[in-house]
C-alpha cells in the first residue's frame, strides 16, 4: 500500500472523537461505493456495447444462412466451425500467419538495435530522435501505407530507380513481399516505443558488472542486456503480431488476389459473400488466437500493454 | 541519471548504419507522396511542374468536404465522451478498491486486444439485432449512420483514455491529495483544485489519442457506416481501392499535417507533464 491512497482505508472521520470499528466499516463502504459510481458510465457502456456485441457474434456464428444469403437466427449448428478446416481457409490461415511472424521478426529484427542506439544517446539528443519516431506514429496508417503504393507503382520512384540502374522495372506492388513491406512499415513504431521504454530504463551498473566480471561484449549483452529488456521485446512482438495477424488495410491496398488474409476473407463474408454465421465463426476463431498470445504475454510477467 | 554504456568501433558504426536505415524507411514514403502532391500532372509517376492544383480541387470536391465534416463530428463526440468516461473509469480502477473491479478492469482491456475486424463485424451484429428489435417493438426503422459510428468509436476509445490516464494516476504522488483532505477540502473541491490539474497530462494525452484514434479508423467505421454518412478515411480507402490519383496525394499531404499537429500538442502536454512532477 505504500504510496498509494486508497480511499476509506487509512482517512477516517476527521472532527469526531475515538475512531471506531463501525465508523471505519462505515467509511470503507462508503468509498467503495463512490468507486463503483465512477465505474458505473464505463462499466454499463462497454457491457452494452461491446460484451453484447460480442455475444451476438457468438450467437450467429451457429446461426443459419439461407439460399439468399439472409442469416437465419434457428437450425443452430456447427456447419461454420466445420467450415473453418476448409483447405482454402487454412491456406488464408497459414498465410496470415506465416506473413505475421515474419513482419514481428523483421520489425524486432530493425527496431532492437535502433531502440538502443536512440537509448544510449545523451538526454536532447535522444528527445530529438524519440520525437522523429512519434511523428510516423501518429500519423494516418492509411496514409502510410497508401504511400507504398505510389512509391512501389509500375511508374513510381523505386521503379524508376531499379530502370536506371539497369536493374530493370520491379514488381513488387500486389505480391506477398508488398503486403509484408506495408505491414512492417505500418507497424515498426509499436515495436520501438515498448522497446525503447524497457532498454532505457535498463540499470546499466548491471552491464558494467558483468563487464568487470571480464564478460565479453557479446555475453553482457546476451546474459544482462536482453533478459532485462525482455518485456519490452515480448510487449513490441504483441503489439505488432496481432494487428498484423487481423490485417485488413494493408493487404487491401498492397495485396492482389492471391494475397487474400483472414482480415480481408472476413471482411468478404460480410460486405460481398454475406455468409455472416461464417464469418461471425472466423472472427472468433481468430480472436482466440489473438486472446491466447495476449494471455501469454501477461503470463510472462508484464502487469500492462 | 547513468545513460547505457556505448559501444564502441564496429557495434558502435553498425547501430548509427542501422538507424539512419531506419529513419530513411520511416520518412522516405511520407515524403515522397507529399512531394507528389505537388505535381501538376495527373499521371502521378511523372513529374512536370509544381502546382497547387490538386489542392484546389480537393476543397472544391464535395464528397471530400462532407467527409472531413463527418469525420471531425465523429471524432468531436466520440473523444469527449470517451474521455469524460474514460477518465471516471480510471479513477475508479486507480483509487478505490469495490467488487467485480477486476472484472471491469478486463473488460477494459479487451477493446484493446481485439483486432479492428473482430470489433467491426461485432458492430455490425449489433446494431443489425438492435434496429431489428426497434423496428419490431416500436416499428422505427433506424439506419446506420453517423450515429452509429460515433457509438463504436466511443467503445474503443474508452478504454486507450482510460490506460493513458492510468498510467499517469499510477504514477503521480497521492500526498497533495491527502493534504487537501486533512485541510477539510470537500471531496469535490479536492478532486477539481488537486486530482484533476495533476492528472490534467494524463487527461489531454488520452484525448489526443482517443481524437487521433477516431480520425483515423476505416475498417470499423466502413462496417457501421450508412448513406451519406461516409468518413474521409472511409472515402478515401474507397478511392485508394481503385489506384493512385494526384487528388488522393493531396488530401493525404493535409491529415499528414494534421497529424504532425497532434504530435505537437502531444508533445506539449508531455513537456506540462515533466514540469508538474
Amino acid at each position: 500500500m505504500a504510496g498509494r491512497f486508497v480511499e476509506g482505508s487509512r482517512r477516517v472521520s476527521i472532527d469526531t472523537g475515538p475512531v471506531t470499528p463501525a465508523l471505519e466499516h462505515a467509511a470503507e463502504k462508503a468509498a467503495r461505493r463512490r468507486g463503483l459510481r465512477l465505474a458505473l458510465p464505463g462499466f454499463s457502456y462497454l457491457t452494452f456495447f461491446f460484451a453484447l456485441p460480442l455475444v451476438i457474434v457468438f450467437v450467429y456464428s451457429f446461426a443459419t444462412r439461407s439460399a439468399t444469403g439472409r442469416t437465419l437466427l434457428e437450425g443452430w449448428n456447427l456447419e461454420s466451425y466445420r467450415r473453418l478446416a476448409n483447405p482454402l481457409v487454412l491456406e488464408i490461415a497459414w498465410r496470415s500467419l506465416w506473413l505475421a511472424v515474419l513482419a514481428t521478426v523483421i520489425c524486432l529484427v530493425l527496431a532492437y538495435p535502433f531502440s538502443y542506439f536512440i537509448a544510449t544517446r545523451g538526454p536532447v539528443l535522444r528527445n530529438v530522435l524519440l520525437v522523429l519516431v512519434m511523428i510516423p506514429f501518429w500519423s494516418n496508417f492509411l496514409v502510410r501505407t497508401y504511400a507504398w503504393r505510389v512509391l512501389l507503382g509500375s511508374d513510381g520512384p523505386v521503379s524508376r530507380l531499379t530502370e536506371f540502374l539497369g536493374l530493370g522495372e520491379t514488381r513488387i506492388l500486389f505480391t506477398p513481399t508488398a503486403v509484408l513491406i506495408g505491414l512492417v512499415y505500418g507497424f515498426l513504431p509499436f515495436m520501438v516505443l515498448p522497446l525503447y521504454a524497457s532498454i532505457e530504463r535498463i540499470d546499466w551498473s548491471l552491464v558494467e558488472a558483468s563487464r568487470d566480471l571480464y564478460a565479453s561484449g557479446w555475453q553482457s549483452f546476451r546474459r544482462v542486456t536482453w533478459p532485462l529488456s525482455r518485456p519490452g521485446v515480448i510487449a513490441g512482438s504483441i503489439l505488432v503480431f496481432i494487428p498484423s495477424l487481423g490485417a485488413y488495410v494493408t493487404p487491401e491496398i498492397l495485396g492482389g488476389a492471391k494475397t487474400t488474409l483472414l482480415g480481408s476473407y472476413i471482411v468478404t463474408q460480410f460486405l460481398a459473400a454475406r455468409n455472416w454465421p461464417f464469418g461471425s465463426a472466423m472472427s472468433f476463431a481468430v480472436m482466440a488466437v489473438m486472446l491466447a498470445a495476449t494471455l501469454i504475454y501477461f503470463r510472462s510477467g508484464a502487469k500492462t500493454l | 541519471m547513468r545513460t547505457g554504456t556505448r559501444p564502441r568501433g564496429l557495434v558502435e558504426r553498425l547501430l548509427v548504419a542501422n538507424s539512419w536505415i531506419v529513419y530513411l524507411f520511416f520518412y522516405a514514403p511520407i515524403f515522397v507522396l507529399i512531394f507528389f502532391s505537388f505535381n501538376d500532372n495527373r499521371n502521378v509517376g511523372v513529374w512536370t511542374k509544381p502546382s497547387l492544383r490538386w489542392y484546389g480541387e480537393m476543397f472544391q470536391n464535395d464528397d471530400v468536404m462532407r467527409s472531413l465534416r463527418n469525420s471531425l463530428i465523429v471524432a468531436a463526440i466520440s473523444t469527449v465522451v470517451a474521455t469524460i468516461v474514460g477518465t471516471a473509469a480510471a479513477l475508479s480502477l486507480e483509487r478505490y478498491r469495490y467488487r467485480g473491479q477486476r472484472t471491469f478492469d478486463a473488460l477494459l482491456y479487451l477493446p484493446i486486444i481485439i483486432p479492428d475486424v473482430t470489433m467491426a463485424v461485432m458492430m455490425l451484429l449489433f446494431f443489425v439485432q438492435a434496429f431489428d428489435i426497434a423496428a419490431g417493438a416500436f416499428g422505427t426503422r433506424l439506419q446506420l449512420g453517423l450515429g452509429s459510428i460515433s457509438l463504436s468509436h466511443i467503445a474503443f476509445n474508452i478504454s486507450f483514455v482510460a490506460v493513458v490516464v492510468r498510467a499517469r494516476l499510477a504514477q503521480m504522488n497521492t500526498d497533495l491529495e491527502e493534504a487537501a483532505a486533512d485541510l477539510y477540502a470537500t471531496r469535490w473541491m479536492t478532486f477539481r483544485k488537486v486530482t484533476l490539474p495533476l492528472i490534467m497530462p494524463g487527461v489531454a494525452g488520452g484525448a489526443l489519442l482517443a481524437l487521433t484514434l477516431s480520425l483515423d479508423d476505416v475498417v470499423v467505421t466502413s462496417f457501421v457506416t450508412g448513406p451519406g454518412a461516409t468518413t474521409l478515411p472511409v472515402y478515401v480507402f474507397g478511392l485508394v481501392k481503385l489506384g493512385v490519383s494526384p487528388l488522393i496525394n493531396a488530401v493525404s499531404t493535409l491529415m499528414l499535417v494534421a497529424s504532425m499537429v497532434l504530435v505537437a500538442a502531444s508533445l506539449y502536454f508531455q513537456r506540462r507533464t515533466k514540469t508538474a512532477s
